[in-house]
């Protein structure tokens, strides 16, 4: 993207946001406008939903609810914190938070890449079907619950029923983990995982950090059918 | 939903624009509850008196009178303030009993909102901006509010069923989630001597703190003790006359969001109800943890 596409501005306080998100909406994959501002989000609700283009968002302050949810090939950076559900079912792309993150951040996301600079809270990544999520900070209870796909990255800790009832999703965490839910447990990382960890650290931006720090959990694959002698577990 | 807003002032100088800066806060958050609307304002206590917050369907014909049959019972003049729906009645602190004996005896159409010597209670079904707007909470000064704004799902939208909920001497709760053991534990408080005003389940989460906080523990302590004995989801935020704390429940589905200042401690239910507040830019801003006590006291 070269110094000459022009910088199109949305300031939320003198515009409404349904209009925003039609304007975002209404730029396919040639679109000329590709560089995006958007000024005084104030915590709303549901910024840059949907967007289904290769376009460069900047948002400049917190958001609220769903922000860059179900996002298509787009950039989108959040210079502030987000509220439940960022990049919920993100589809491709990538989005970055660079404060923290509330609950369920990348929640069923399918593709692309979440970066969370600070913390995110309970159920990150529930339900993930192949996105990945870096989290700099520590994540909170429940996340990867029932994960099915992708890999989730913490360089700090993770609170308590990690991973519980997951299917193949890789979490990589760098500190201490609270608890393994059921059917998580420690797995081995061999060669392709410090490839795949290294390449996913580097796509985040993060370095001076050694793959070799992390450990790697995933699915027992105790839980995946029903079995008769688990009958009085249910 | 339910929306909740609190704002706990460190900054003496801040005291006159609480109410301005809870209306605004409370503003933001009419999506979450638009049934109903609710606040607590802890005001300056003045000595050896008590504020009673009374309210009626029937302010007219309820509060008629009432200075007169006051006098007489507490031998000594009452202050009576009526806005719209509420009033409040100042009176020596040894005369409340009598006076709610007064009240209960013979103005059955007046609802006791909060007892003490700081708080005052208002709450009416409807929007929330025209409810703050009604009772004049943008020009209410004092140390520390808490407001909430309803959508109804353990119990009918009433008056008596918006919050907050007071149920001991300055103490309130605002709740956002649905309790699921609020039937037997209100069977439990009811044997212990506790009444109770609705069927809400927020009602027996203030009911079970009083009654902790009668058997000595502090309300931190309480609020701990809650964790183990309340079931379902919460997010409560308490004050009592000195006090705000704040707590979620082990799963914590219920947004929450806080952020403190030199000048202030604030909750709300997003992040949207925080924006306005002065100096939010600089302020620390996380999510509280869940199962986590926060209190503040001055």
């Amino acid at each position: 993207m070269g110094d000459h596409v022009k910088l199109r501005t949305y300031d939320l306080a003198a515009s409404p946001l349904r209009e925003l998100n039609a304007e975002l909406h209404r730029q396919g994959d040639g679109a000329n406008d590709t560089r995006w501002e958007i000024l005084n989000p104030r915590g709303s609700h549901a910024v840059a939903v949907g967007v289904d283009a290769p376009l460069d968002i900047d948002v400049r302050g917190s958001v609220g609810y769903y922000c860059a949810g179900m996002n298509k090939k787009a950039t989108i950076t959040v210079y502030g914190s987000a509220g439940p559900g960022v990049a919920e079912n993100m589809m491709s792309g990538k989005v970055v938070v660079k404060g923290d993150a509330s609950q369920y951040a990348g929640a069923t996301g399918r593709g692309g890449l979440l970066v969370v600079e600070g913390n995110a809270s309970s159920r990150c990544g529930i339900s993930m079907k192949g996105i990945d999520i870096v989290v700099k900070g520590s994540i909170g209870h429940m996340s990867a619950f029932m994960a099915q796909s992708g890999s989730l990255v913490v360089l700090g800790d993770a609170g308590d029923a990690l991973g519980d009832s997951i299917y193949e999703a890789r979490l990589y965490v760098r500190g201490g983990v609270q608890s393994l839910g059921a059917d998580c447990i420690e797995k081995e990382m061999r060669a392709e995982h410090h490839e795949q960890l290294a390449a996913l650290l580097d796509k985040a931006g993060v370095s001076g950090v050694a793959t070799s720090e992390f450990k790697r959990y995933g699915s027992a694959r105790k839980l995946y059918n029903f079995n008769i002698d688990n009958a009085d577990a249910y | 939903m339910c929306g909740i807003v609190g704002l706990f002032l460190k900054d003496a100088a801040l005291e006159p624009k609480l109410g301005g800066l809870v209306a605004t806060m409370l503003s933001t958050m009419c999506e979450r509850g638009p049934d109903s609307a609710g606040f607590a304002v802890y005001g300056a206590p003045t000595a050896g008196n008590a504020k009673i917050t009374l309210q009626s369907a029937s302010p007219e014909q309820d509060f008629a009178g009432l200075s007169d049959a006051v006098r007489r019972v507490a031998a000594s003049e009452p202050e009576l303030r009526v806005t719209s729906t509420h009033a409040v009645l100042t009176v020596p602190a040894e005369t409340v009993d009598a006076v709610r004996a007064e009240l209960r005896a013979n103005r059955p159409g007046i609802r006791v909102m909060s007892v003490g010597q700081s708080i005052e209670i208002y709450k009416e079904v409807g929007y929330p901006t025209g409810v703050a707007a009604r009772f004049g909470l943008g020009s209410m000064s004092g140390t520390h509010a808490i407001g909430h704004t309803r959508m109804a799902t353990e119990s009918a939208v009433t008056t008596l069923g918006a919050h907050p909920f007071s149920t001991g001497p300055d103490q309130c709760l605002v709740h956002n989630g649905s309790l699921s053991n609020h039937n037997s534990l209100r069977r439990e408080l009811k044997r212990n001597g506790i009444t109770f005003e609705t069927d809400n389940d927020s009602e027996v989460a203030a009911a079970y703190l009083t009654s902790k906080m009668q058997q000595g523990m502090n309300l931190g302590e309480a609020l701990e003790k809650s964790l183990d004995d309340l079931d379902g989801f919460f997010n409560f935020v308490v004050g009592t006359k000195s006090g705000f704390g704040v707590i979620r429940d082990p799963i914590a589905c219920k947004p929450a969001v806080m952020a403190e200042t030199d000048s202030w401690v604030a909750f709300g239910s997003e992040y949207r109800a925080l924006v306005g507040l002065p100096g939010i830019e600089k302020a620390r801003v996380w999510e509280p943890e869940p199962a986590t006590v926060y209190f503040w006291e001055r």
